[in-house]
């Protein structure tokens, strides 16, 4: 029997019952949400239904009005700010694509790196051999190699969310937040963006925002549906698809 | 570490601009004083007075251009710092001149005596001593910086909200600065300097020597500039300028970012100001006027924000050029101003040198392609020809 101190005990992310509102609206209506180490989970729902406003309690850009969110059952993220929560070890992907637009692809991963943020660690710092092969292999598993001296102004959509992913990759987080990664790719960029999350989530937990259900399919992942600032329904795609709330909230329509 | 951060700051046209500005260090004293002023290559000295002057002005858009090109933050206030760092310089100047103003009081400068104050106010003690006026020339605009900045950065204020707000402490200071109980010669300023470091202000020798300082100056500031842009904090600052949000989950303090690069900025432009101070021979409060901090925006767009050298160039292409106009048409010199910043936005908006590296970039990639081309050219050939065996 798993008690709810269990739960928490294991959970890499841990939301209970967290509410906002933006001026009465409730954005987040008792949310609660847990992802475990090492899991690949995808969240679905409507446009309102709260799925970008809890990432952006996660990552500490807003906060909840009540209700624990808690990291590794220990650290309570709703008193960090953005780059406290970023050093901790959660990465965020937006639903645009943001990269360093005047800068190379390489400088893009450069500052990604999980390395000393602080202004003096960076007025200083040189490339260490180190950290030119783990931008090389971050480089190789984006498949951006042979673009690393470009702007990345001039990469496509697609290769520009590949950037973001291996910008997050380079901050190396437990836990990393996608936000709609295939918006706009292209079949076959979508087929390999899936595998690459997959190649992710082995050493880390990801949660993905994502609207497109056969990327959904491909991930073949737990799936969670809110709506309406809360969770609807959650298992397997073929039992959330199946749940006939969710064919009237979301599906169906 | 020292050393690769310096040595990082030496790019193609930094090189370049640092070697011209050493280079006039030592020519424009030189022809001004070793030359008979009937030689064709005398400079005379109001000339001498009035490039040391340009070249203030071009550190200050260095250190705008630092803040705004690079980080994002468009500051309309930077005459404030410039003109701070004037009134430390200013303030030991009038110390220096004892006994020998108007009333003859060997301690109060002769504003004091004039307001029938009885005893030096505490803020300008210390002021007598050169390293110390010197020290406070840096300390004064980068301490407010700091403070103004630890409160817009932390509190996020962006944009244009942070551009008024620059510009509404400018003209605060511009109101406390006129005041006469302030204690800082009220609206005619401090003025009437003997001499600094012993050697009298108006003298060719010491205005050469000034001249000398600021070139030298402006080339230092620019290899700290250029060292700071290149280094990986430098990309940092790119960006925050271009996707702020990015840099900060990316787990960066922005807030500590900005700050650290306004201050540095805002220590330039006092250096800039002290340097100025003993070439025009006055400061006032004037120099805190909004529209002065406007100005200096519109000498970093015309050379090309984002380029370090560009603002240099602006800023002595655009003073000479007021040099010019308000000598030879005094009353279009505004409409000059005004419509050189509409054109520049409209038909150059990289600036000056940004359009003349954009064009360079341009022709190598028109170069690179054509080449491509030569290469395809000359490659189908050979397909034929093995095609043919």
């Amino acid at each position: 029997m798993n008690t709810i101190s269990e739960t928490r005990q294991k959970s890499l992310l841990y939301l209970e019952n967290v509410s906002v509102s933006f001026d009465g609206f409730k954005a987040l209506n008792s949310l609660s949400f847990v992802v475990e180490p090492g899991e690949l989970r995808a969240i679905i729902g409507p446009n309102g239904a709260g799925k970008t406003t809890m990432m952006d309690i996660i990552t500490g850009k807003t906060r909840p009005d009540t209700g624990t969110v808690l990291f590794e059952d220990a650290i309570d993220l709703t008193k960090k700010d953005e780059a406290d929560i970023a050093q901790l070890g959660i990465g965020r992907k937006f639903q645009k694509p943001t990269v360093f637009e005047s800068h190379t692809v390489w400088d893009n991963l450069e500052l990604a790196l999980n390395r000393d943020r602080g202004v003096f660690a960076t007025l200083f710092y040189t490339l260490s051999p180190e950290d030119k092969a783990r931008i090389e292999e971050i480089l190789s598993t984006i498949r951006l190699s042979h673009r690393k001296d470009e702007l990345a102004a001039n990469l496509s959509h697609g290769q520009k969310q590949w950037l973001e992913i291996g910008m997050l990759l380079a901050q190396e987080p437990k836990l990393l937040l996608v936000d709609e990664p295939v918006a706009g790719m292209t079949d076959a960029e979508t087929a390999e963006t899936a595998e690459l999350l997959k190649e992710i989530a082995k050493t880390r937990s990801v949660v993905v925002v994502e609207h497109d259900m056969g990327f959904i399919r491909e991930l073949g992942v737990k799936v969670t549906c809110l709506a309406e600032g809360s969770v609807l329904a959650e298992g397997s795609i073929d039992f959330v698809s199946n749940d006939p709330k969710v064919i009237e909230n979301y599906l169906g329509r | 570490m020292i050393s690769g951060f310096v040595f990082r700051a030496l790019e193609g046209k930094i090189v370049v601009a640092i070697a011209i500005l050493l280079g006039i260090a030592i020519l424009v004293p030189a022809l001004n004083l070793l030359t008979p002023p009937d030689s064709a290559l005398h400079i005379p000295t109001y000339a001498v007075s009035l490039f040391g002057k340009y070249l203030c002005y071009a550190l200050l858009a260095l250190a705008l251009d630092l803040v705004w090109g690079y980080c994002g933050i468009l500051s309309l206030g930077h005459g404030a710092f410039f003109a701070l760092g004037g009134y430390a310089m200013g303030m030991y100047l009038m110390r220096q001149i004892g006994s020998r103003g108007v009333y003859g009081n060997p301690v109060l400068p002769d504003f004091m005596v004039f307001l029938n104050w009885k005893e030096l106010p505490w803020f300008w003690h210390g002021f007598d001593w050169f390293v110390f006026a010197m020290a406070m020339v840096v300390v004064v605009p980068g301490l407010l910086a700091f403070i103004f900045g630890w409160f817009a950065f932390r509190s996020r204020v962006n944009g244009v909200y942070l551009s008024i707000i620059t510009q509404a402490m400018t003209y605060a200071l511009l109101l406390a600065f006129f005041r006469n109980d302030m204690g800082f010669g009220g609206n005619n300023g401090l003025t009437d300097f003997k001499d600094i470091l012993g050697f009298p202000v108006q003298a060719d020798g010491t205005r050469a020597v000034l001249f000398a300082m600021s070139a030298i100056m402006l080339a230092l500031c620019l290899l700290i500039a250029s060292a700071i842009v290149r280094s990986k904090f430098g990309k940092v600052l790119v960006g925050v300028r271009d996707a702020e949000s990015r840099v900060r989950f990316l787990g960066f303090r922005v807030e500590n970012i900005k700050l650290f690069t306004f201050v540095v900025s805002a220590m330039m432009a006092g250096i800039a100001g002290a340097l100025f101070v003993p070439q025009v021979g006055i400061i006032n409060p004037g120099e805190f006027a909004p529209a002065n901090s406007i100005e200096v925006v519109v000498w970093t767009a015309v050379g090309g924000r984002g380029t370090l050298v560009g603002p240099i160039i602006g800023a002595v292409l655009v003073n000479a050029g007021k040099s010019f106009f308000t000598g030879a048409f005094p009353e279009i010199w505004l409409y000059a101003l005004g419509g050189l910043f509409i054109a520049v936005t409209l038909f150059l908006p990289k600036g000056i040198v940004g359009t003349v590296q954009h064009g360079l970039k341009a022709r190598k990639a028109i170069k690179a392609a054509a080449e491509a081309e030569k290469g395809r050219d000359e490659a189908a050939p050979v397909v034929q020809a093995q095609a043919a065996e």
